[in-house]
């Protein structure tokens, strides 16, 4: 047996452990380079009042989820309700961003599917939304009380990704408190 | 009652494929002809039960029986009937399924078509598609079984995803597996050949048709998924480039890499251990396809919901498949080297820088596909490889193969003199530059480098294809016959020369523009006038749309009317582009509906695409000419040929 017709096989195995190791992975996670840092700012107005602003002060002080949305974004509606349950458990404030959307549509959505947002900035032509690296709706940033980001989150939430992704975060972050 | 019948009937099968995988190898291996026997009669009682579990589930979908569960996640009583039978295949479980079933028929047609073999030759060949049949069955029974039950059933389904509701994708997939599955016989004829030790030429002359067969379905497979995400994708784009679409693309190149290199080994003796290799990885790469569709290891559009176990079962599976192959050759390999010598330039050496360039274009292709993963696993960061890298590292190697195509063509074995060719082939050298200058700047003002290089070896290819056919045609009396086997080689490198010169065209002068339109008004685009005359709403069984009516003039007269939508899923509630799109031989227009913009006005995609239908045109067209080399008589008298053996030299 010559050592040239056994390459196929060591290819082979090579790619074999890629794989294995692959699939524990999960492709879907992104992380964010603004982890760690401070918020990107922000200084919006208030999707329901145009002469009201929303900027990082707004939040600061608060562990907060920043959620971005749009009435086209069919991930939107999906998480909508859990958004809701979650707003009425009081764990933590949620702050809406309108993203990419037509205003008058986004409050007759609120009107009609509920209100689970603290308050909602609207950023129609995406200006906010470049500056956080936003790149598909919906997405969460968890920022704590220095207005550091903590984590975020890509596609609709659900009670299965909070309790997985969220939960540890916050217990973990409660124990060290001083 | 009736999925409990499906479920029963998968069991028996596998219990059948057990038996056609197993005892058929050991009767070859002790020369037990009864035991050998086994083979065919098991493989047809494989194929019934697999086909009465087929029937099952499409029945369970006909009848809308939502306490299936698989029929509860991608059916719903509205669902026109078609897409409740495509709707079978339309998710992982099903599709399985159909997967097994094609690899069951392919079976029974090896089984029916090789009474001509020695015995010993086809029960191995038909032991070794049974054991692959047994790790499919096995895949779907332990892991994925379409025929679980949801009790209590719910009064309605969640819907096909409406992307699969549409009529390319009904028989897009079944016939993308009837060629992805098909390289399993050409691996199964590799492998009983290896089993054997003894690797004479007939070897690869019993193998040539079938590997031509699953060439030229996945061919049409490829082009029609292509047509699909053309026109319901909504962005105008032909191919993406997509890990998904890029699985069933390696084999596709690697089984034509087969096909040529078939043609050296069946007619010359040459490249006997390369072939094998590449039997092996066509079908390694088709189920490699499998895995990273199936396993969620990779972002893509097509990807079905991802399952660990699903993913590590699939990566077994293929590891000791492909492992035992491997190792079979390597063990029987090095007894094959042959000492038959070529000159440089002869159609050996063409048909060699064929495998070459096919295999470099392969490897990059699986290198941009898998490099997200491998970065990942080593912790290099995140990455996303996109169609400039593909279509930078898939130009390359395709430049050269497409020019030396047109040389190699008329070349002839072992050793071609060069001045005869050289004049043979100035004529359509000349016409083909002449070509390559001239259309771009004369029809559509405009030229490029990469333009000319494009239209000139798409148009030398062409030419090149068709002289055999039209000296064989005109050409004295004297002159030899065109075989089928050549007619269809012709044929299908002219329908890479029609492919090339679509892609060269509309890569280079497709007009693409997004504007903002109220009823009324109109904009120009490449010479035709759009007008927005009207919006409306439309209902559907199942979906309700916004439906857009855009008249199209040029110079003042009547082109057509176009009725892009926008459409919504009342049960998953997503948003579909549904593009219009007026089809003419030389050019395509399209018309996708956008958002609201506020007021009235809309959103719209309007694009102009020149020669668009030349790339799937030149694909059936290569299809075709592989139905015709199929079809070579010579094929079906293998006893024939096997006698006069010693006959050599013809063309392939």
């Amino acid at each position: 047996m010559k050592s040239r017709y056994l390459i196929p096989i060591f290819v082979m195995i090579v790619m074999g452990a890629i794989f294995v190791v692959g699939l524990g992975r999960d492709p879907t996670k992104l992380p964010s380079p603004f982890i760690g840092k401070a918020a990107p700012a922000m200084d919006l107005p208030d999707l329901f009042d145009d002469s009201v602003r929303i900027s990082n002060k707004t939040f600061a002080g608060d562990m907060v989820l920043i959620n971005f949305w749009a009435t086209w974004c069919p991930g939107c509606f999906d998480e909508h309700d859990f958004l809701l349950e979650l707003a009425a458990s009081g764990v933590i404030p949620i702050y809406g961003i309108n993203w990419r959307d037509n205003r008058t549509e986004a409050i007759s959505w609120l009107q009609r599917l509920g209100d689970p947002f603290t308050a909602n900035a609207f950023d129609g032509n995406n200006r906010t939304g470049i500056d956080w690296g936003v790149y598909g709706a919906p997405e969460t940033f968890l920022i704590d009380a220095q207005g550091t980001v903590i984590y975020k989150h890509l596609g609709p939430l659900s009670r299965d990704s909070w309790q997985r992704d969220f939960v540890p975060i916050l217990n973990a972050r409660d124990t060290n408190a001083p | 009652m009736i999925p409990e019948v499906g479920h029963f009937a998968l069991i028996l099968a596998l219990s059948l494929a057990l038996c056609q995988g197993i005892l058929p190898l050991i009767g070859a291996y002790k020369h037990d002809s009864a035991l050998m026997a086994v083979a065919r009669p098991a493989a047809y009682g494989q194929w019934v039960f697999v086909a009465i579990s087929f029937a099952c589930l499409t029945w369970s979908f006909l009848d809308s029986d939502f306490s299936v569960l698989y029929v509860a996640n991608h059916s719903q009583l509205a669902l026109p009937t078609i897409f409740k039978i495509s709707a079978v295949w339309g998710a992982h479980e099903g599709s399985l399924l159909l997967w097994i079933l094609i690899l069951s028929s392919w079976t029974i047609a090896v089984s029916r078509y090789s009474h001509e073999l020695p015995d010993i030759f086809s029960s191995r060949v038909i032991a070794v598609l049974g054991l692959l049949s047994c790790g499919f069955l096995l895949l779907t029974l332990l892991t994925s079984n379409p025929f679980e039950r949801l009790i209590p059933a719910p009064p309605d389904g969640a819907d096909l995803n409406p992307l699969l509701q549409d009529i390319g994708l009904a028989i897009h997939p079944p016939i993308l597996y009837v060629g992805y599955v098909g390289f399993s016989v050409a691996f199964a004829f590799a492998i009983a050949a290896m089993l054997s030790g003894n690797l004479d030429r007939n070897w690869a002359r019993w193998t040539r048709p079938w590997t031509t067969w699953a060439w030229l379905f996945l061919t049409v497979g490829i082009a029609l998924g292509s047509w699909w995400a053309y026109y319901e994708l909504g962005w105008g784009g032909w191919w993406f480039w997509d890990p998904v679409e890029n699985a069933s693309f390696m084999p596709w190149l690697a089984g034509t890499a087969l096909i040529h290199s078939l043609a050296v080994t069946e007619k010359r003796g040459l490249f006997k251990s390369w072939t094998l290799l590449l039997a092996i990885c066509a079908f390694s790469l088709s189920l490699l396809g499998t895995f990273l569709v199936r396993s969620g290891i990779l972002i893509s559009v097509h990807a079905f919901a991802s399952d660990m176990t699903r993913g590590l079962f699939i990566l077994g599976f293929l590891g000791i498949v492909i492992f035992s192959a491997l190792i079979l050759y390597a063990m029987r390999a090095s007894a094959m080297d042959s000492q038959a010598g070529f000159k440089a330039v002869s159609r050996e050496t063409f048909l060699l820088l064929n495998n070459v360039f096919l295999i470099i274009a392969t490897a990059l292709i699986l290198g941009g596909t898998l490099a997200p993963l491998i970065f990942d696993v080593f912790n290099l960061g995140k990455i996303s490889v996109g169609p400039p890298y593909f279509e930078f590292a898939f130009a390359i190697p395709m430049i050269p193969l497409v020019l030396l195509m047109g040389i190699g063509m008329h070349t002839v074995w072992r050793s071609q003199d060069l001045q005869p060719l050289l004049r043979r082939l100035r004529l359509p050298a000349a016409l083909a530059l002449l070509a390559g200058l001239a259309i771009p700047a004369i029809v559509y003002g405009r030229s490029g480098v990469l333009l000319t290089v494009g239209i000139t070896a798409a148009v030398w290819v062409g030419v090149a294809a068709l002289m055999p056919i039209y000296q064989s045609w005109r050409g004295p009396s004297g002159s030899p016959r065109l075989t089928r086997a050549m007619l269809g080689m012709s044929v299908a490198h002219l329908g890479v020369g029609l492919f090339v010169l679509g892609v060269s065209i509309v890569s280079a002068f497709t007009i693409e523009t997004d504007v903002s339109l109220r009823p009324g008004e109109r904009t120009e685009v490449a010479g035709y006038s759009f007008e927005f005359r009207e919006l409306r709403n439309v209902d559907g069984p199942n979906y309700r749309a916004i439906e857009g009516e855009v008249e199209i003039r040029k110079d003042g007269e009547y082109v057509s009317t176009l009725r892009p939508q926008k459409r919504t899923y009342l049960v998953q509630k997503s948003p579909m582009t549904e593009a219009g799109i007026d089809v003419s031989w030389n050019r395509d227009l399209f018309v996708a509906l956008g958002d609201p913009l506020g007021g009235e006005s809309w959103s719209m995609r309007l694009q102009y695409k020149p020669m668009i239908r030349f790339i799937w045109l030149g694909a059936f067209v290569m299809a075709f000419g592989g139905l015709i080399a199929a079809s070579d008589r010579r094929y079906r008298l293998y006893r024939k040929a096997a006698a006069d053996e010693t006959v050599q030299g013809e063309t392939a």
